[in-house]
């Protein structure tokens, strides 16, 4: 008989209490998984920007947009490698449920610019000669079913009319961070309209999208362009991709925190469950610790037998509630409107803090009744009723 | 008999021993000395309260005096640290306790297997020592039963079997026949005379059963704290 034998008989004295022990641990890894999921959703496009994307918008929203003679003036600021520039589009597909980003773009630049976009040469070479092609992420073609070929009608808002675009292109996602749910078309084909219907939008961008050099001239570059267009109607800013995609995080900052904190909440929550339930452990086995003494066994025998315990149900509940997150994310993610969240994988890094925290609160829950073990003589311990 | 060295196997010198509860200071044990030599089965008795448990705990390791030395095969059991006095617990004491005490959740197999697991013996080696130790005390057919499928009187003898597994020294009981009736108390102590007489252990029993008394070679009374004869 092995040490981890007598733990595991240990566990198994009191089975129910083991049991629903485990399954509030494995429910609140789950928990802990889910909302971390969400919260990583939440900040997938900050964490996929690139170091080496500067975003130049109008100094005073997001919402106004800047003069597309711009972009010569740019180009020329050192350290520059390529600019282009992309416009909020807007629109409905289908109904207004069916969300994702529809975005008027350079089309002869921009995916040079995000290489992260993984489009087939010929495809992006019949995309850049059609004015009223597209192209689709991979997970857009399959949620419509859409291949090559195909119409896209959307219907305006900001850009009100009727839509048609053909699918000339399917990108695919070069890594899970990478949102595969855009809809990308000629911003060229979006001025055209503009000219005719509104002359007075015409000749302008949403936002720039500039490729630095060196990521680490990020603030200089940045300071030049915006001084550029220093006390000009429509006055910059320029900031790194990663800058700009937080900002956008910022209106929903205080939810994310509140959303942060339920999720270390919950691990609280089960570190006292294990905790309640080791205590009773340790406070039924005075006596039997006392014997084990009495035999030999050592202050870190002890240690590990209750410590043992104590990390064997945390592991176990932590393993289940694990196993159970990623089917549940997935049910979670199907049940979201469509494009809610373009990505929302269960990160490695959700699968580690999960992990740690079942682990820590193992090692936790067993403190107090190690020091109860520990703190009680074999003489007191003896008297205590069996 | 006596200890390798010469020295006697049990030498207890002005020994005093008291204990706190709440503010109020208990003496339990005043200036006893005491000699067992190898070989001895001394019974301990006395009324409630008189000190038996807790000269048989000082001379176990399970507790220090405060005043005094306890000798035990030639080690000073105060010397000792809490490590060192467990590692040595566990090779030379084998301790019977009144009501048992084997864990429920082991086999009477396991529960033998306990203080081996802190010996440095083969699988097999182990397997042997409890083999045998249960076969002595006439439960080698029950090995894998749990303690609640067990009588009182096998409970007690597969306890002995634990406390003999590693062959110590010197044994102690703690009123071993206190919880069982007539037959198994007789079966008992016949099992411990057995281990005195033909094993050569040392054995020290606290009881308050005259016939289990008469077991021993020597009776020694305690009397609120002190040795009376």
């Amino acid at each position: 008989m092995r040490v981890m034998k007598l733990i595991i008989k240990n566990m198994l004295r009191h089975k129910l209490r083991t049991f629903l022990t485990v399954v509030g641990i494995a429910i609140a890894v789950m928990a802990f998984g889910l909302i971390r999921t969400v919260i990583t959703a939440w900040y997938a496009g900050v964490e996929a920007s690139a170091a080496n994307r500067l975003i130049t918008r109008h100094a005073v929203s997001f919402i106004f947009p800047l003069p597309l003679a711009y972009e010569s003036r740019i180009e020329k600021v050192p350290g520059i490698n390529l600019v282009t520039y992309a416009n909020w589009f807007g629109g409905v597909y289908i109904d207004k449920d069916q969300f994702f980003a529809r975005i008027a773009v350079d089309a002869e630049h921009y995916f040079d610019v995000y290489p992260e976009l993984i489009v087939p040469q010929d495809q992006l070479a019949t995309f850049k000669r059609e004015r009223n092609a597209c192209i689709i992420g991979s997970q857009i073609a399959e949620r419509y079913n859409l291949k090559i070929g195909d119409i896209m009608p959307i219907e305006g808002d900001i850009y009100p009319g009727r839509w048609e675009f053909v699918v000339r292109g399917i990108y695919k996602p070069r890594d899970k961070g990478t949102d595969p749910s855009n809809m990308i078309f000629h911003w060229q084909y979006l001025e055209e309209r503009m000219k005719e219907e509104a002359p007075v939008r015409s000749g302008q961008v949403g936002w720039y999208v500039i490729k630095i050099n060196n990521p680490a001239e990020d603030a200089q570059v940045s300071r030049q362009v915006d001084d550029l267009f220093a006390n000009s109607p429509a006055e910059t800013k320029t900031e790194t991709e990663k800058a700009f995609q937080q900002g956008f995080m910022a209106s929903a900052g205080a939810i994310i925190t509140a959303i942060n904190l339920i999720s270390f909440i919950v691990i609280g929550i089960i570190m006292l469950v294990l905790g309640n339930t080791m205590i009773m452990a340790a406070r039924e086995r005075v006596r039997e610790y006392a014997v084990l003494k009495t035999l030999g066994f050592s202050t870190w025998h002890l240690v590990g037998l209750i410590a043992g315990e104590s990390l064997a149900i945390s592991t176990l509940g932590g393993a289940i509630g694990l196993a159970v997150t990623f089917p549940l994310t997935a049910a979670f993610a199907e049940a979201l409107p469509k494009g809610w969240f373009p990505v929302f994988n269960v990160e490695p890094i959700t699968i580690v803090l999960a992990g740690s925290a079942a682990i820590l609160v193992g090692v936790i829950a067993s403190v107090f009744p190690i020091q109860r073990a520990l703190g009680t003589s074999i003489v007191e311990g003896l008297r205590q009723a069996g | 008999m006596q200890a390798a060295d010469g020295q006697p196997m049990i030498q207890i010198s002005n020994v005093s021993k008291s204990y706190r509860r709440d503010r109020i200071t208990i003496p339990v044990l005043s200036n006893i000395s005491l000699t067992v030599p190898g070989g001895e089965f001394l019974a301990l008795m006395g009324p409630s309260g008189s000190g038996k448990t807790t000269l048989l705990n000082l001379i176990a390791g399970i507790d220090k005096p405060d005043s005094g030395d306890v000798v035990v095969n030639g080690t000073s059991i105060g010397s000792l640290g809490e490590s060192a006095l467990a590692r040595w617990r566990s090779t030379h004491v084998g301790f019977i306790f009144q009501f048992y005490n084997l864990l429920p959740v082991l086999t009477a197999y396991e529960n033998v297997e306990l203080p081996l697991l802190l010996t440095s013996l083969s699988k097999k080696e182990k397997r042997d020592h409890v083999t045998a130790a249960l076969t002595l005390v006439g439960l080698g057919d029950r090995m894998k039963h749990y303690p609640k499928q067990l009588s009182g009187g096998q409970e007690q003898r597969v306890a002995i079997a634990r406390a003999i597994v590693t062959d110590p020294t010197v044994l102690v009981a703690d009123e071993p026949t206190g919880d069982l009736d007539k037959i198994s108390a007789s079966e008992v102590m016949t099992l411990l005379e057995t281990l005195n007489k033909e094993y050569g252990k040392t054995i020290v029993m606290v009881t308050h059963d005259p016939r289990a008394a008469e077991k021993a070679h020597k009776v020694m009374h305690l009397d609120k704290g002190e040795l009376t004869s």
